[in-house]
């Protein structure tokens, strides 16, 4: 069963209905706001935990909890921090809320803030967005204007919204990251602990939040927790914006439940997989830090957290590149790998020098230059980067690769025989 | 990690426009008293905006003093990211094309071919009469629409290289190409028919109110005034 339109929460999704305050009154956004607000910070953190909201942006950590560490009583001020630096690859989501449904993720903003006890909240979005944040920044002059937000506004909680941005860095999408990028330095994530919930944005208490965690929550106190945790799977709740690119028919970003079988969302939102279903060779289910799944592994694929995780995978962002079999798999992890590379902050040596020598290792091994004995010399490079740097890019760089020789390794094998074979045919 | 350096030749100052220094001064006032260093993005981005779309060392230094901050710092943030082009960019436009995975796996590196061939071999680097330049830059976020091209603020989508051709072409010519995808789809809907958002009654104002439903005290005859209830209703 697919999703039913009534029960999706993006109902401008692809911008075809007016994305200003007008239209976002019509489709069923600002209303109720001021009744949820007076009902408690601590009723909305229970109705956010009552849906089983996992976070959006790729960890699924539940967000009623994240707020629930806030302090209560402080006196420095709280912070929202919303990330909106959407990079990874194949993650195209965001982008869609903000230039098309502004005013849910303005109206979660200030109902979010207030659970938290924060009067001020930036909007972190990536630097390339530019119309994106023009989108948005509009959206917040209305709410300003109608008096929705801003000092002395009709909700009775005076919240502050602002629109920071980044200039073209990945990392900033790390939380602790992104807010070294708002205080205005490079991008380089800090140490865990401390929090960001006791030291985060200016040393005072932060909350960041994927856009997607935040645009959902005005629904799901006006429909209700339960309504969104009978949605999707236990422990899997709510409906969720998949991205599918790569080699479908039709390419899209579409709002389902949780737990759509892959085969499912490919055959009735994209047109199916080029060529055939039977002309795949496998996904990147999450995003491209998430291992590939091969295709004998998708046809009874659930795309949930749980289910991912089970395959020694991940859901991450819920953004899906299909392969078919005339993709060139092991570049394409390679081009991945060269992602990471150019990304990584360089403030760790196993991620700054590993992420380079994997991907020109990988690059020899696309072209079938290299031994075979390398295949697992790579393989335990890869351990050695995951888990021993500050932050998860080391991880996210290590996973594409360990997916690859899990499930790839006889193609590779294949490509090291055949240039052999080549070379030695030339030689003699 | 790039290696990025600022160009050899550089211009002797930099100052903000009067507009740009009153939008600058707007920016800065985003941010609590004591943390000007957080507009120091903006700024940056501001700065190159106003110089041809390239980063001028000047400009990092003035930006560092507007903001009180030292002139490392400023150098620290142009270097690490990569929107901030260190060297002069084409006049009419500098493309900037995605060459990551989801692109890659639907065209990008044919992408890249047309402007190797159309702009220069080597990308940083103008072509012969100083319009157009181009690099491949990290996932734009487009992926549901790949490949694609971004130049200026504009993004242009689910490209061929023949609609690549045709835009290097407007550009040349001085014209601002239609952006978006360039194949007449919507967005990032599904290209033909549309599966989803189909329902009238998402448009029609009816779900407006139908949340006060759930919460009994707002029935008809009920007590109006909320906030007594600390209860989740579900």
């Amino acid at each position: 069963m697919l999703l039913e339109d009534k029960d999706r929460i993006f109902r401008n999704l692809y911008g075809f209905h007016d994305s200003g305050l007008d239209g976002a009154r019509k489709r069923g956004a600002w209303d109720g706001t001021k009744f949820f607000i007076d009902k408690g910070h601590d009723w909305i953190i229970s109705e956010v935990k009552t849906s089983g909201l996992r976070g959006r942006g790729g960890a699924g950590f539940p967000t009623g909890l994240k707020w629930s560490f806030m302090p209560k009583s402080d006196p420095r001020p709280s912070y929202l921090v919303i990330n909106a630096d959407e990079s990874e690859p194949g993650s195209c989501k965001d982008r869609e809320i903000m230039r098309h449904d502004p005013h849910l993720l303005i109206e979660g903003a200030l109902l979010a803030g207030f659970a938290m006890r924060a009067h001020a909240s930036y909007i972190y979005i990536r630097g390339e967005f530019i119309r994106e944040r023009e989108r948005l920044q509009r959206a917040i002059d209305e709410a300003y204007a109608a008096k929705l937000i801003g000092k002395n506004n009709v909700h009775g909680w005076d919240f502050d919204l602002y629109i920071a941005h980044g200039a073209g860095a990945y990392i900033c999408g790390e939380e602790t990251a992104l807010l070294e990028s708002l205080e205005g330095r490079k991008g380089q994530p800090r140490l865990k602990p401390p929090f960001p919930a006791n030291v985060g944005l200016y040393g005072a208490p932060t909350t960041v939040n994927n856009v997607e965690s935040i645009a959902v929550v005005p629904d799901i106190l006006r429909r209700g927790g339960h309504w969104f945790a009978a949605l999707g799977l236990p422990n899997n709740t709510g409906t969720k914006l998949f991205q599918i690119s790569g080699h479908v028919n039709r390419p899209c970003v579409v709002e389902e439940e949780m737990g759509i079988p892959l085969r499912q969302l490919i055959d009735e939102h994209c047109g199916g997989v080029r060529g055939g279903w039977s002309n795949l060779l496998a996904v990147i289910p999450g995003g491209s830090s998430m291992p590939l799944i091969p295709a004998e592994e998708c046809e009874t694929l659930s795309m949930d957290f749980d289910s991912l995780t089970k395959l020694k995978s991940g859901l991450g962002t819920a953004a899906i590149i299909v392969l078919d079999k005339s993709a060139d798999v092991v570049k394409a992890i390679a081009r991945i790998a060269y992602f990471y590379k150019h990304e990584s902050c360089g403030q760790c040596t196993p991620c700054r020098e590993g992420t380079g020598w994997m991907w020109r290792v990988l690059e020899r091994m696309a072209r079938g230059e290299a031994q075979k004995s390398e295949i697992d010399k790579l393989f335990d490079v890869s351990k050695q980067i995951e888990g021993h740097t500050i932050c998860a890019l080391g991880d996210a760089a290590a996973w594409p690769v360990q997916g690859l020789i899990r499930h790839f390794r006889p193609e590779i094998e294949r490509r090291i025989d055949a240039y052999q074979a080549a070379h030695r045919e030339a030689a003699e | 990690m790039a290696v990025r350096r600022l160009h050899a030749d550089q211009p002797h100052e930099f100052a903000f426009t009067p507009e740009n220094m009153a939008w600058a001064q707007e920016t800065i006032a985003k941010y609590p008293e004591g943390k000007q260093a957080s507009a120091i993005i903006p700024l940056l981005w501001r700065a190159q905006e106003q110089s041809n779309g390239w980063l001028p060392e000047p400009a990092l230094r003035y930006v560092a003093d507007m903001l009180g901050v030292a002139y490392i710092r400023a150098y620290e943030v142009a270097t690490f990211y990569t929107m901030f082009q260190l060297s002069p960019v084409g006049a009419k436009a500098h493309l900037q094309v995605c060459g990551t995975t989801p692109c890659m796996l639907r065209g990008a590196e044919a992408l890249i071919a047309v402007c190797k061939r159309r702009i220069s071999e080597e990308p940083h680097t103008l072509s012969a009469d100083g319009s157009l330049s181009w690099e491949e830059v990290e996932c734009l976020g487009c992926c549901a629409n790949a490949p694609m091209v971004q130049v200026w603020k504009d993004t242009y989508e689910d490209l061929t290289p023949e609609a690549l051709e045709k835009l290097i072409s407007a550009f040349e010519r001085g014209s601002a190409p239609t952006p978006g995808p360039q194949t007449g789809r919507v967005s990032s809907a599904p290209e033909g028919p549309p599966t989803t958002l189909v329902d009238p009654a998402l448009y029609d104002g009816s779900a407006v109110g139908s949340w006060r439903a759930r919460f009994p005290e707002l029935a008809e005859g009920g007590s109006a005034a909320p906030g007594q209830s600390d209860k989740s209703k579900g």
